[in-house]
């Protein structure tokens, strides 16, 4: 299909596993792909033949709502067949290994396995034992790519660039795989990262990742052109290791409210990942306030998701000459030239 | 019992400080003699080219038996150690149940002496269960044959249970053997905690962990006027508080394992547990440090902490793979690569961390080939250059973190009691390649 030449030419990897590896090129890749993907969630009728006849499995190793409804639409949209995986209700309870449950999903003709796992480096781990590809929906607190390459598409969109902007990651980075994959992402497309939070979640080490570090957010907010606020990651948190006395006193320090916004630029973006703890990270006006991006993320979220496996399934079809412009019916925008950056 | 005479090999004896070239005699499973014909041996080995010298020694051991017999066995364990140059060797209490009454410790040498390959000295359990509660009978356990205490797996967290260990086991004059480090700051943790953990999202280890037991076990030897050994030190800071206290007198040994001078946590890149061992791996400068405590004699012996387990204990998610690695069969050809070849140490240094230090930290008559020490002898081919293959090895697991590597230095023959009881096969041969010149024998041959 003629979708996107340009990006599809840019891409040649069977896993996405992360940002960090990624060119920007590949990085732009997904974007495009995913802006003309992006049509399609815009017309009547959602979807077009792509991946007819490709299974998809969502393997989902950790609890989540949006990431796994997100892939498994996005995968319906492109006609593929889905399948849902947990780990609730799998062999693991009976003793199964992640590796033996990974290869008796495959064994079923998975060909892209999207994997989400609480332990850093388990879909690495599976792309070795298994020949279909892998997505990283997820992996502890190392990585969440598609996530990172959403919260990219959505500031592309709203600011016409991401390059020359400031990018203040608030909260909790030690844990978050998404402060890591957009420390990597916002890096290779030339923003300035800012992380922000307290010293037991922001600790000065991150600073050789590419990134700027902060201790108190109203020193660095007027400097900031986006603001993606983290979620605390409770689960994350040892028993007895309490990163802050209360979240009363977080709040004060990093919460985005309605004060705070008017010490910020007037066009100042908020990003969250999500699911928002309301009244931790973020107060209701500002989640709902006209600054507020988190719905567009969650749009885009599916666009990105759609190029991803578009892109990996295009790599390794066994039929390329199945689907063609005809058979797909996407009529993407032509991008001469990719949007400033 | 036949008697053997190796002929012609570079004899490194450093307990003598001996390094010539010269013919051992063993014979009535003892030493007879070096250098003088004594009468015509029953069986000649051929070592022109080789090294000879006392059976190498590992004081820090784990087999696995009882309780984890699918990970390696006494019997395996032993076997491994011979094929790399190991006649002797201290096995760890962390069994199931723990090596922390007599009994317990009759049955390790019980089966060790069943097996008849290397010979084991078990390390006896500092508290009952390993709890970290109460005191073991440790006199019942040198009774049972224990060399040494230690917790090891944990580290003893209690500084006041630490100090009566270091007190009562003066009594046996016996070392107690300590893995250092805080329990409170490794909670969870998976690797070195630094810019690489923060990079991949993995839990960390702090290296003060390490550096503040080891801190207080020197204070609390210094006070009591105990032993304590730090096994496997693996940051800077460590190696400098031993070498001051050191300085001070205070009786404090240390060990390094090949692993931690030679490895770095950059390694934990891929996710693979092979790499995952406690203490973890450090960083260069950690390393850089390590090795010059093995130089300036800082860290007097070298130990494998060989830790088995199985492949399908060690393929999973690296936050649920056990630690450990193993190491008795790569304990010789990486301490060469990271040891001999950049010039850090001679051969004789290196052996002598190999034998006669171990066997003093464990108060045992080995490590030496004087007239009428018992005759285990390793010989060593210091050429011979070969892959790393564990799926050869005689381990019963293949959690290696050094597959693939090509090394050069190899024990071609281990000798216990005047026995030869491990010889490279033909097979493994032919895996390897020489390099020296044609005229000498490539491997030890026999007659007779």
């Amino acid at each position: 299909m003629n979708l996107a030449p340009a990006s599809t030419k840019a891409w040649h990897r069977k896993h996405l596993l992360g940002i960090e590896e990624l060119t920007r090129d590949e990085c732009a890749a997904i974007l495009d792909t995913a802006d003309s993907f992006s049509e399609i969630s815009r017309r009547s009728r959602k979807k077009v033949p792509a991946l007819q006849g490709r299974v998809v499995f969502n393997l989902f190793f950790e609890n989540s709502t949006r990431t796994r409804t997100s892939f498994s639409l996005a995968a319906k949209r492109l006609s593929a067949d889905t399948q849902d995986f947990s780990a609730a209700t799998s062999s693991l309870s009976k003793g199964e290994s992640f590796i033996d449950t990974a290869k008796n999903i495959e064994a079923m003709g998975a060909d892209v396995l999207v994997v989400r796992h609480s332990t850093p480096g388990a879909p690495h781990l599976l792309a070795q034992h298994v020949k279909a590809s892998i997505i990283n929906a997820g992996d502890g607190a190392h990585e969440h790519p598609t996530q990172a390459l959403l919260d990219l598409l959505t500031i592309r969109r709203a600011k016409g660039k991401i390059e020359g902007l400031t990018v203040g990651l608030v909260g909790d980075i030690a844990h978050s795989r998404v402060a890591r994959s957009n420390i990597h992402a916002l890096n290779k497309f030339g923003a300035h990262v800012i992380i922000c939070g307290p010293p037991t979640l922001v600790p000065r080490s991150m600073e050789p990742l590419g990134c700027e570090v902060a201790h108190h957010l109203d020193d660095v907010l007027p400097r900031l052109d986006v603001v993606n606020a983290l979620r605390i990651q409770f689960e994350r948190i040892h028993k007895g290791f309490i990163p802050f006395p209360s979240v009363s006193e977080y709040l004060h320090f990093y919460g985005m409210t309605i004060e705070r916004m008017r010490a910020a630029k007037p066009d100042l973006l908020i990003l969250a990942p999500g699911p928002i703890n309301r009244g931790v990270e973020l107060t209701p006006e500002v989640a709902d306030g006209p600054n507020s991006a988190i719905l567009d993320q969650v749009t885009n979220g599916l666009a990105v998701r759609m190029a991803v496996l578009y892109l990996l399934s295009g790599r390794t079809h066994p039929h390329p000459h199945e689907h063609d412009d005809h058979a797909s019916g996407i009529k993407p925008r032509q991008r001469s030239e990719r949007r400033a950056e | 019992m036949s008697t053997i005479q190796i002929r012609g090999g570079r004899l490194i004896d450093p307990a003598r400080g001996i390094d010539r070239e010269a013919d051992l005699w063993l014979g009535g499973g003892r030493v007879l003699a070096i250098g003088e014909a004594i009468e015509e041996a029953e069986v000649v080995i051929d070592a022109r080219g080789m090294i000879v010298c006392p059976g190498l020694i590992d004081v820090h051991v784990h087999l696995r038996e009882p309780g984890n017999e699918e990970d390696e066995t006494i019997a395996s364990g032993t076997d491994a150690a011979l094929a790399g140059g190991v006649t002797s060797l201290a096995c760890m209490p962390n069994t199931i149940p723990a090596i922390d009454t007599q009994g317990a410790a009759e049955f390790v040498v019980l089966q060790a002496s069943r097996a008849r390959k290397a010979n084991v000295y078990p390390v006896g359990a500092v508290s009952k269960g390993r709890a970290g509660e109460e005191l073991a009978e440790l006199g019942r356990l040198v009774a049972g044959g224990a060399v040494a205490f230690t917790d090891d797996g944990a580290p003893v967290a209690s500084a006041s249970l630490m100090r009566r260990a270091l007190e009562y086991a003066k009594m046996f004059d016996r070392v107690v053997m300590q893995h250092c480090q805080v329990p409170e700051l490794t909670v969870g943790g998976v690797m070195n905690e630094g810019f690489e953990s923060m990079r991949l999202g993995l839990p960390g280890m702090p290296a003060a962990a390490e550096d503040i037991m080891v801190a207080r076990d020197i204070r609390l030897a210094e006070i009591t006027g105990g032993r304590v050994h730090i096994q496997h030190i693996s940051t800077a800071r460590s190696v400098e508080l031993v070498r001051e206290g050191k300085r001070r007198g205070v009786r404090v040994t240390a060990e390094a394992c090949p692993h931690h001078f030679t490895l770095t946590d950059e390694t934990l890149r891929g996710f693979d547990a092979n790499f995952k061992m406690n203490p973890p791996l450090r960083t260069w400068s950690d390393v850089e440090a390590v090795i010059e405590g093995i130089v300036d004699g800082t860290i007097e012996l070298l130990a494998t902490d060989h830790a088995p387990h199985s492949t399908e204990k060690k393929m999973r998610e690296i936050d649920q793979a056990p630690f450990g690695i193993i190491g008795l069969e790569t304990l010789l050809p990486i301490s060469v690569k990271g040891l001999i070849e950049p010039g850090h140490l001679t051969w004789p240094e290196l052996i002598a961390k190999l034998t006669v230090n171990p066997a003093r930290l464990l108060g045992v008559p080995k490590g030496s080939l004087a007239p009428g020490s018992d005759a285990d002898v390793t010989i060593i081919d210091p050429d011979v250059a070969w892959k790393i293959d564990p799926t050869r090895f005689r381990s019963k697991s293949r959690n290696c973190p050094f597959a693939g590597w090509d090394v050069k230095g190899r024990a071609v023959m281990a000798i216990v009691a005047g026995e030869i009881r491990y010889r490279l096969d033909s097979d493994e041969k032919k895996s390897t390649k020489h390099e020296r010149p044609k005229h000498a024998k490539s491997t030890p041959t026999s007659s007779k």
